[in-house]
């Protein structure tokens, strides 16, 4: 081979707390290559590219195993400092722009052009001013670069989202020794036809020699635009391939996969019950998770799974339906209509939520297991309170009995009813979460990412746990994961969510094209 | 393990302030003071405060954080006094109270007054979330300022109120004349050797404590503290966070108004003008020492603080004075350097996790 790859990463790993999140990947990237790389969440994208920026929270945790090198040359990357300084540029998911500057000052941020003045002179050239017509011509042929016509004086406030993702290409396609070009899902934020533009840049810039490293979840733009993919999941490096050689939907089948177990999956999930949840045209204003128009039925005794890629809006389904963020849409609970923003209402129709962000909503963390798991009746249904006339008292007899009866049953592990739910493991504190869910007796037990941040032991349990509720006391579940393979190994149908919408319902068994190919926001119809 | 350091703090800073403590006493002690004295008047000071103490609690617990601006309650209980007063004037020969019962009037007609500048002083809290200690500092400050002018022209006839020239009442006004001075502290009092017990004070304090754990074991007290450790997990419950911050506002407001008034019959005066303006500080003081925090507070930080921190004050002074005898304002200077210092030093341990 003539030419050296600009950047080989062999044998990468790296763990965080003992949880492996890569093991052994390898990547290598010639000049002028665009490579794509594509993985589910937590398939471990960030963290190879974290590691190739030589970024803190890498370092802090204890480093990685494996070696990189640039155009031959090993290095250690121990900050982004370095990787800038060895020609290592990022364009990233959220944009890092000062929204007061101009757009050649944010491009030309921290590099600016200097002209010597009367008093850099005297005092040195710290007080050098700035040459703005220099900038201002850099900037415009960075720009131009890119074929797009941005006005380079304009303020950063105000611009359209696309124009903020151009200025930052802008910024590093401007600095000279530019090798590396890596964007970090660029395309979730731009309108198509502004996509469409980004991927000709994208073609322009590797033409002029520069290695690009693209990561997405759209396939049909790494089909359009790469040369190689590498297929990540589950922290492994599942395969490298050269686009032509691949599609679609072997691309999404091998993003899926199929990691976990199907044991003891229920069968049957053919009979329907009557509907219970009936959600039309739902939209909830949900920061990253926005709905943006989902309809969606469970039916009694089912577990309906929500999945889909992060930030698509699955989790704000259950949000919108508990009040806990503006709302609107019909949403009827056994045929009644549930009044939307009232988080007291869903309550009282009979819906429990064990939250997502479980630390922040779910639970109280300075209170005790057994405050915690009795609040949700004590306040949404006026339980284990004995009143006499205006005055009233906690019964602490009701509130210790539930909990330590719901201790042994989901064989919450701590030291005693009374113990403080901070002092909980992620596991068990997800136990009292669900525990207080079940205190409430509800008609439909919504759950939102359960396993979220729990060790994979403990995983298994809260699945199980769901499960059992589920067959013996015929409890409709609604589960939001952002992991398939859990909620095809619980539920009897799953609602794909893809930008805000539900973009299809599949069956747990159905093949893993589907299920990639709709979290990829495409058509079943057109591959399979 | 992050919650272990965090408990191992807070009582390393009970612990350093206890050992103050006892080093002053101690020093009292080598220094030949009349300790009898000192832990009578330890015991009278602690009762007098108790209650302006507990008005803390409901405030930290519901969420609005350390209530500075306690002296809208304050100045509550000062006009229901002065009403009180003024009715016993108005009424003079229709109707003889008994101290007691005149007690009772001030506490009553305080409540109106507290009720309503507790839910309005609420509402305003619940506008300037996340800046709730400085707005009560400054809140504090300006009713104290305003109520200078509502003293001079508010239309009290009584002359035991009154300045002999000009318009307007006093500075201070004595309740010996009603025999209202020390009457709670009297009750029932007893010696041990040289110690006087005010049992009558300290058991109403102990009541009004009991009746706040009471409170905080109702549905609405549970609300109320689940609204202030986590508002997020409160609206999800259902409950309506803003109107429980309202709830403990008004309760905080309404400890401040009887507190006040178990405070002055002990003091023997109502204090007006610039009497309430700092009280706030020494309130907030007494619960961050006690181990409280902005967010978190329990019955027991309330009883801690108040004994250490009021116990402290009244053994420092004259600890301070006999070094410092040739200086005759030291004991005055002192007590404001420990005040406020013991103030900064719990602000800065209950910065939050």
């Amino acid at each position: 081979m003539a030419v050296e790859p600009v950047l080989r990463m062999k044998g990468i790993s790296k763990s965080y707390y003992g949880t492996k999140v890569l093991d052994s990947v390898n990547l290598s990237i010639m000049p002028g290559e665009v490579h794509g790389i594509v993985g589910e969440n937590g398939a471990g994208k960030s963290t190879l590219m974290n590691i190739l920026f030589g970024m803190n929270v890498i370092h802090s945790t204890g480093g990685f195993e494996g070696s990189i090198e640039i155009a031959g040359q090993p290095v250690q990357i121990k900050s982004p400092l370095q990787a800038m300084a060895l020609g290592i540029g990022m364009v990233h998911q959220e944009f890092m722009l000062l929204p007061n500057y101009s757009v050649t000052e944010n491009i030309k941020l921290n590099r600016e052009v200097l002209k010597p003045n009367l008093a850099s002179r005297i005092f040195g050239p710290r007080l050098q001013s700035l040459d703005y017509d220099k900038m201002y011509a850099d900037a415009r042929k960075a720009l131009k670069r890119l074929n797009i016509d941005i006005d380079e004086y304009a303020t950063i406030a105000g611009l359209p989202v696309g124009y903020m993702q151009f200025t930052e290409i802008a910024r590093e396609l401007d600095k000279e020794h530019l090798r590396i070009l890596v964007f970090d899902e660029p395309t979730a934020v731009l309108a198509e036809s502004e996509a469409a533009h980004l991927l000709e840049a994208i073609k322009e810039i590797a033409a002029a020699g520069i290695a690009v490293l693209f990561i997405t979840h759209r396939l049909n733009e790494i089909m359009e635009v790469c040369d190689n993919i590498t297929v990540l999941r589950d922290g492994r490096h599942v395969v490298t391939k050269a686009s032509k050689d691949t599609n679609v939907i072997e691309l999404a089948e091998l993003m899926v996969g199929r990691s976990m177990e199907f044991a003891g999956r229920k069968q049957h999930y053919s009979h329907k019950g009557r509907p219970i949840l009936e959600i039309k045209q739902l939209t909830v204003d949900m920061p990253g998770e926005r709905v943006r128009g989902v309809d969606l039925t469970a039916y009694e005794g089912e577990i309906l799974g929500i999945g889909g890629l992060a930030g698509q809006g699955k989790i704000g389904i259950a949000n919108g339906i508990m009040g806990l963020f503006p709302a609107a849409g019909d949403v009827k609970v056994a045929g009644t209509p549930l009044p939307l923003n009232n988080p007291s209402a869903s309550i009282a129709a009979g819906l429990a939520f064990v939250s997502e962000d479980r630390r922040g909503v779910g639970l109280l963390l300075n209170s005790s297991i057994e405050v915690n798991i009795a609040s949700g009746a004590m306040f949404g249904k006026k339980e284990f309170i004995k009143t006499w006339g205006p005055f009233s008292q906690v019964d602490q007899a009701a509130v210790r009995e539930n909990a330590q009866k719901l201790i042994g049953e989901l064989d919450i592990r701590c030291t005693g009813p009374r113990q403080l739910v901070r002092q909980l493991s992620g596991g068990n504190q997800q136990k009292v979460c669900i525990a207080r869910a079940l205190t409430m007796n509800p008609k439909i037990l919504l759950v939102s990412e359960p396993t979220r941040g729990i060790d994979v032991g403990a995983k298994q349990l809260v699945l199980d746990t769901l499960r059992r509720l589920n067959e013996e006391l015929g409890m409709t579940i609604v589960v939001t994961s952002s992991e398939l393979a859990e909620l095809r190994s619980i539920c009897s149908r799953i609602a794909i969510i893809t930008d805000g919408r539900v973009a299809g319902i599949l069956k747990p068994d159905d093949s893993d094209v589907n299920f990639g190919l709709l979290m990829a926001g495409q058509p079943i119809s057109k591959g399979a | 393990m992050q919650d272990k350091s965090f408990l191992k703090d807070m009582d390393l800073a009970r612990l350093i302030i206890a050992a103050f403590f006892i080093l002053l006493c101690v020093a009292a002690i080598a220094l030949r003071l009349d300790f009898a004295e000192l832990i009578t008047s330890s015991l009278a000071r602690i009762g007098m405060w108790g209650v302006l103490v507990l008005a803390m609690l409901p405030a930290i617990v519901s969420g609005i954080g350390p209530n500075f601006g306690v002296s809208l309650g304050i100045v509550c209980g000062l006009l229901g006094g002065l009403t009180a007063l003024e009715l016993a004037y108005r009424l003079e020969g229709i109707v003889a109270f008994s101290p007691g019962m005149l007690f009772f009037i001030a506490m009553v007609f305080s409540l109106p007054f507290a009720l309503l500048v507790g839910v309005g002083y609420g509402w305003l809290l619940n506008r300037v979330k996340g800046s709730e200690m400085m707005i009560a500092t400054y809140v504090g400050f300006s009713i104290v300022s305003i109520m200078k002018l509502a003293w001079v022209f508010l239309p009290f006839k009584n002359p035991e109120m009154a300045w002999p020239i000009g318009r307007g009442v006093r500075v201070q006004i004595a309740l010996a004349n009603r025999g209202m001075a020390q009457l709670l502290n009297n009750f029932l009092a007893f010696r041990i050797g040289e110690v006087v017990v005010p049992t009558g004070l300290l058991l109403t304090v102990a009541l009004a404590i009991f009746l706040m754990w009471l409170f905080l074991r109702s549905r609405t007290g549970m609300a109320m503290s689940t609204a202030g450790s986590n508002p997020r997990f409160a609206e999800a419950s259902g409950i309506t966070v803003n109107r429980q911050r309202i709830i403990g506002t008004v309760l905080s407001t309404v400890l401040g108004a009887v507190g006040i008034l178990i405070y002055s019959q002990s003091y023997g005066f109502l204090q007006l003008y610039e009497g309430p303006m700092f009280m706030p500080f020494v309130a907030v003081a007494a619960v961050l020492i006690g181990g409280a925090s902005v967010k978190k507070a329990t019955i027991s930080h309330v009883i801690i603080g108040t004994v250490l921190f009021l116990g402290i004050q009244v053994v420092a002074v004259p600890v301070a004075n006999a070094f410092t005898a040739e200086w005759s304002s030291m004991g005055e200077i002192s007590r404001k350097i420990i005040q406020n210092g013991v103030i900064l030093y719990a602000l800065t341990q209950a910065g939050g996790e």
